[in-house]
């Protein structure tokens, strides 16, 4: 077992993140392990979409090769490990590409693993009861089902290290649990120690949003104001044995690691600080405390956890619709008296061509778009206002209603109305996001390795 | 004095299907027993007006001095289905540092930003 200090570093929060951070931490980071998050809520749901429509798309991260080629030169001559969940649909075929990769970097005999078992879609209607969001049985999703993943815990990606991967791909896991696997390996701690583990997959929270760490999402000029930010490092997580962790930073990158941005961090995305559900462990954030203990340096000790519970929660997409949406423009003297008579004639010809609409809204961008009813009344008239018209409907031809009677405020609208060019398509397909829990032992994960 | 509350605290919102948490951290010790007898969950929703549809609950997580607004039904279904431009919500956390606090003269000295 190691008894020495790990080094884990974030190489992306999310699947559009940057690439060249995950480049400095792999060359500059001193790391032990390069952990990637590449997948929010809807991405399987949006693959799955896609890959019905594209057979040549291979279903896993669309920038798995930049990503990789921005890292294993680096990582392979070093001897960093990679923990990553570009898989997605399809972790063999990610894990083929990566020993791809590898072939063309002339680095041979390199062992990848892929873990697969979180794609559940064949098995959810049987496996699951109730739709967490509406208490509706899940079966009521059988006809607009498009794909179903458990969320899986780190285990799988321990039983792979253990196996002597030096590349970890897999499908669906929790975010945490990425990089709780490497502390889990290294340390040897048990699966069942919730006060450990709570610990890791804690250190994984705060590591998973990559520069939401280090000052990313956080300067508001003259209140909170950070160095560089446009040159955010990704996050280092210098773990002890013990599960206490200093959270940093490559020296000469942008951002900064505070208190301030640490805390912002912890609850990010956080219900119950007391019960954060993961897979591995119940996380509980109310006991820890932080020190500032250098620059860009923050020290939390006393992460804890309490034991995890039966169910693993799996993510549900469902077609359900469309979305149609486009907007025009007022500017100048009176730009909303304008826009408001024009958002009458929008809701007067939507009556006239019977629009059906499970939800409509028509915002004043630059006045009430993005706080709605909580805007104060008294906000002075910009100068310039968006009218942005969108609407969810059960099908295309109703969404495409919303650009066909934008299109008509050009010459049937009101004074100065400002309009763009309408060739686009201004409709998109509604991936609807449910949740619902499975008991864990419906879903075994299976470890497959191939080599370079 | 009354002072805007991003003068005394700083925010972050993140999203979770239809339920959006919006947490607010004291800058100082001293601002924190500010937060949890004037930010009352009631005044919360209700500065928010229609934004939140559903119930709030309020967290404090006094290790931290920051108390966290789990509020539920305030991303129109959640990041895919919502017609909002903004989808996850990210920008909801803006709105609540306009909340106006109630801060006692002598903490003056420990305000943050420009005024």
């Amino acid at each position: 077992m190691r008894d020495t200090t790990l080094r884990i570093g974030s190489g992306a929060a999310w699947w559009g993140d940057r690439v060249s951070p995950a480049g400095v931490n792999a060359e500059h980071g001193r790391l032990d392990y390069l952990c990637f998050e590449t997948m929010a809520e809807a991405t399987v749901s949006a693959a799955q979409v896609r890959a019905r429509r594209d057979p040549s798309f291979p279903g896993y991260d669309t920038y798995l090769d930049d990503r990789m080629r921005a890292v294993l030169p680096a990582c392979m001559r070093q001897g960093t490990r990679i923990v990553s969940n570009q898989g997605w649909l399809n972790p063999d075929a990610a894990a083929r590409r990566i020993v791809e990769l590898l072939q063309e970097l002339g680095i041979h005999g390199v062992k990848v693993a892929s873990v697969n078992g979180s794609l559940i879609t064949d098995r959810v209607l049987a496996l699951t009861d109730t739709i967490m969001e509406n208490g509706q049985p899940t079966a009521t999703l059988a006809d607009s089902l498009i794909s179903a993943e458990a969320y899986l815990g780190a285990e799988p990606i321990v039983e792979a290290l253990r196996g002597g991967a030096q590349i970890v791909v897999t499908g669906r896991v929790a975010d945490p649990s990425l990089f709780l696997a490497p502390m889990m390996f290294e340390f040897g701690w048990d699966p069942m120690d919730h006060e450990k583990v709570g610990a890791g997959n804690a250190i994984g929270h705060l590591m998973e949003c990559g520069a939401q760490v280090t000052g990313g999402y956080f300067s508001d000029p003259g209140f909170k104001d950070v160095p560089e930010p446009w040159n955010f490092g990704f996050p280092i997580a210098e773990v002890e044995p013990d599960g206490t962790v200093v959270i940093t930073k490559v020296e000469g990158t942008g951002g900064a690691v505070t208190l301030q941005t640490v805390k912002e961090q912890m609850l990010y995305e956080v219900h119950d600080p007391a019960r954060y559900l993961t897979p591995d462990v119940v996380v509980d954030f109310t006991r820890c405390r932080l020190e500032q203990v250098g620059p860009d340096r923050v020290r939390v000790t006393g992460l804890t956890g309490t034991p995890r519970t039966p169910t693993l929660k799996v993510s549900i997409g469902c077609t359900e619709g469309f979305i149609g949406e486009d907007m025009f423009f007022y500017a100048g003297p009176g730009a909303l008296r304008r826009a408001q008579l024009a958002k009458k004639v929008l809701e007067e010809r939507f009556k006239i061509v019977g629009l059906q609409a499970e939800d409509l809204r028509i915002d004043f961008l630059g006045l009430n778009a993005i706080h709605g009813e909580a805007t104060p009344a008294d906000a002075p008239e910009p100068y310039e206002i968006a009218v942005r018209a969108a609407a969810r409907t059960r099908t295309r031809e109703e969404a495409a209603k919303v650009g066909r009677e934008i299109d008509g405020m050009a010459v049937s609208g009101i004074a100065h109305t400002g309009k763009r060019v309408p060739h686009q398509d201004r409709t998109r397909e509604v991936i609807g996001v449910w949740s619902s829990l499975v008991a864990r032992e419906e879903v075994p994960a299976r470890v497959s390795y191939f080599e370079s | 004095m009354k002072v805007l509350l991003q003068h005394i605290a700083h925010a972050r919102s993140g999203d979770k299907g239809n339920t959006s948490n919006i947490a607010v951290f004291a800058y100082a010790s001293a601002f924190y027993p500010l937060l949890k007898e004037q930010l009352t969950a009631e005044r919360f929703k209700a500065f928010y007006r229609g934004a939140i549809q559903g119930e709030v609950i309020r967290h404090e997580v006094d290790n931290i001095e920051a108390l966290n607004f789990v509020c539920h039904g305030a991303l129109g279904g959640g990041v895919s289905r919502s017609l909002s431009l903004d989808n996850y919500g990210k920008a909801l956390s803006a709105a609540v540092l306009g909340f106006e606090m109630d801060v006692p003269d002598e903490l003056a000295s420990q305000l943050r930003g420009p005024r």
